[in-house]
């Protein structure tokens, strides 16, 4: 057998079980999987994807809010260091549009998101998920857009209802891919 | 040959102002030497103040000096060339650094200097723990540790990275008097090297239904943004050096992504992870932090780009004009859509306008400076400067700006960031004693 044939050979083998390899680049990286992604897979979408399993109340999440958020954000969510998370009064001019968490953000997800990726702030992640959707209907609960006793969890967050859902346009349609938004 | 006096009447004729209140053509300065016989001649420059004396040793010139350092730092007596602090303690909430621009001269932002925001303080990552994971819709998930990523075909190029809040006190409705570090120190420009995200995106291969990836970092907020696919493709940079060395900490060491051109916050540091996604992840960032609010009562969402813009750096709040004569106007500009391709400098508010001289060669979305010789004959001037990128865009009068984006009911703190995105021209008024403040014109 020719040397030509023989990598030929070698050539055919190595496409046929990895044939998609990057030829001109060093291919360095290690394979993994979305299972071992998942720790780090924090983002919940605003259909709701993501979304861990658990649930809360805000009567549970005041009680969180008290001894963990409170510092920051204001005695009745307020604000003070932390923006205010509690409010669902309408933009009055551009001074203040973007400290009025939920009355102002166009999905419940984020609220979500943020508090189990950043919150609190001196220890994040240190919330169960439980915990999380305790805190958001706490949030949602005083903002006067879910029930007092509403039990938020992976089924409904995503279809609170937000009262500036439209009330957002995008800067440059044609440098933005088209999104379909819940 | 020409005597000194028929040069000095050939230079005396070139003086001819080319715009209003002073302004000269910009090869005054930069082709050829303004000879001082000439500048005396036409009563642009005074003697210095200060007359010169006798030349002895200093006690500097009398001893040997220090040891050099193994990383040298500036001259003790350059110590106010530094960053402003606000949140100087780490109290919990966002801190940023901003870029003395008025102290700094040329394009490139040394490392020191370079501005710096953190939402949750500067992360301690070890680089050899330090992963870094692109997955989603992908076609194959792949894992990289910053040693892998070193030995990966490597690029370098200028970028400035402007936060979407930089200049954001002039929303206000009343020119609130700062410097241009204070004003506009959230901006800064370097030469970045690393690695193409379009590179790494060849080797994980791409699902057709990809449209946005979303990047995450590795410090606590544990950050995230949603960027388009095609930035990927256009010029996404995976950055591990910036001016040469190693990223700085407060820059996103060991890596972070370059999206030159876009607003600094999706630019992610310390990044660890890119999720390719159908759609936007709508993070709180994007959804409600830098949206910006319109008179309208709706808000812009996915602003993404810093437009063209400039700011003068010299003259500017904070110097004084000691004397009417001969000075040098310069300062920034620059793009998120290209190259800048004109600067026009007015000393009468905007009335008359002269071309600046950019000096070297425009860089894609990257610092210009911009540079014109000024004859203050000590009267009231309003010194603007109006940049127009290769796209043809141009930095709008504040009046067209605030009237589409609105202007702030009262001023506020010029830490406070209440809208982003400014990009109008700002003025510097000059009195008549030579005190400059920051006006609306």
């Amino acid at each position: 057998m020719s040397t030509h044939s023989g990598l030929t050979l070698i050539a055919l083998i190595f496409a046929a079980s990895a044939p998609a390899l990057a030829a001109d680049t060093p291919n360095l990286g290690a394979a993994i999987s979305e299972q071992d992604v998942a720790e780090w897979n924090l983002n919940i979408q605003p259909t709701g994807e993501g979304l861990p399993p658990g649930s809360g109340t805000a009567a549970e999440g005041e009680k969180i809010y008290t001894v963990k958020c409170a510092g920051c954000h204001g005695l009745k969510g307020e604000g003070g260091l932390g923006p205010p998370l509690i409010s669902n009064h309408p933009i009055r001019g551009i001074d203040e549009g973007t400290v009025v968490l939920s009355g102002y953000m166009p999905f419940a997800s984020p609220v979500f998101d943020e508090i189990r990726r950043a919150m609190p702030w001196q220890s994040p992640r240190s919330l169960t998920d439980n915990e999380v959707y305790a805190l958001c209907a706490f949030i949602f609960a005083g903002s006067g857009l879910i029930p007092a006793d509403k039990v938020l969890d992976a089924s409904n967050l995503a279809q609170i209802p937000m009262p500036n859902r439209n009330g957002f346009i995008v800067r440059f349609p044609k440098l933005t891919p088209p999104f379909k938004a819940p | 040959m020409a005597t000194s006096n028929e040069n000095a009447n050939r230079e005396l004729a070139r003086l001819v102002p080319v715009a209003s209140n002073g302004l000269l053509h910009r090869r005054e300065f930069l082709n050829r030497a303004l000879s001082f016989a000439t500048a005396a001649t036409t009563g642009l420059v005074v003697a210095r103040a200060v007359p010169a004396e006798a030349l002895t040793d200093p006690k500097w010139s009398l001893v040997n000096g220090a040891p050099i350092p193994p990383y040298q730092t500036p001259s003790k007596y350059a110590a106010k060339v530094v960053r402003t602090l606000a949140n100087p303690n780490n109290l919990p909430k966002v801190s940023q650094s901003r870029t003395p621009h008025h102290l700094m001269e040329g394009t490139l932002t040394p490392n020191g200097l370079h501005f710096t925001i953190v939402h949750a303080g500067i992360p301690d990552i070890d680089p050899d723990q330090h992963r870094f994971v692109i997955h989603g819709l992908v076609k194959r998930p792949l894992e990289w540790r910053v040693e892998d990523l070193m030995r990966y075909p490597l690029v370098s190029r200028f970028a400035f990275i402007e936060c979407g809040g930089n200049s954001a006190p002039l929303f206000s409705p009343t020119p609130i008097q700062a410097d241009v570090q204070a004003l506009h120190g959230l901006v800064s420009c370097a030469e970045w090297t690393g690695v193409r995200l379009s590179t790494l995106l060849e080797e994980t291969g791409i699902d057709p239904r990809a449209k946005w990836f979303i990047a995450e970092g590795a410090d606590a907020p544990h950050l995230e943004r949603s960027v388009p696919l095609w930035k990927a493709h256009a010029d996404a940079l995976i950055a591990l050096y910036q001016n040469g060395e190693p990223l700085m900490p407060g820059n996103g060491f060991p890596m972070r992504l370059v999206l030159p051109g876009f607003e600094g916050n999706m630019q992610i540091k310390f990044l660890r992870r890119i999720k390719l996604l159908a759609e936007p992840g709508m993070s709180y960032y994007e959804a409600q932090v830098y949206t910006e609010p319109l008179p309208t009562g709706k808000a812009y969402q996915f602003f993404f780009l810093s437009e063209v813009k400039s700011f003068i750096t010299f003259p500017s709040y904070g110097f004084k004009l000691p004397a009417p004569g001969l000075y040098q106007i310069s300062g920034l500009a620059y793009s998120g859509l290209g190259k800048i391709k004109t600067v026009k400098i007015s000393a009468d508010g905007g009335k008359s306008w002269a071309t600046a001289a950019l000096d070297g060669v425009p860089r894609d979305k990257a610092f210009t400076r911009f540079r014109l010789p000024w004859h203050w004959n000590g009267g009231p001037a309003i010194l603007q400067s109006k940049a127009i990128d290769e796209k043809g865009n141009e930095q709008p009068t504040r009046a067209k700006f605030v009237a589409e984006r609105g202007e702030l009911a009262t001023a506020l703190s010029v830490m406070a960031f209440p809208n982003h995105h400014f990009n109008a021209v700002m003025s510097w008024a000059i009195d008549s004693r030579g005190e400059i403040t920051n006006v609306y014109a």
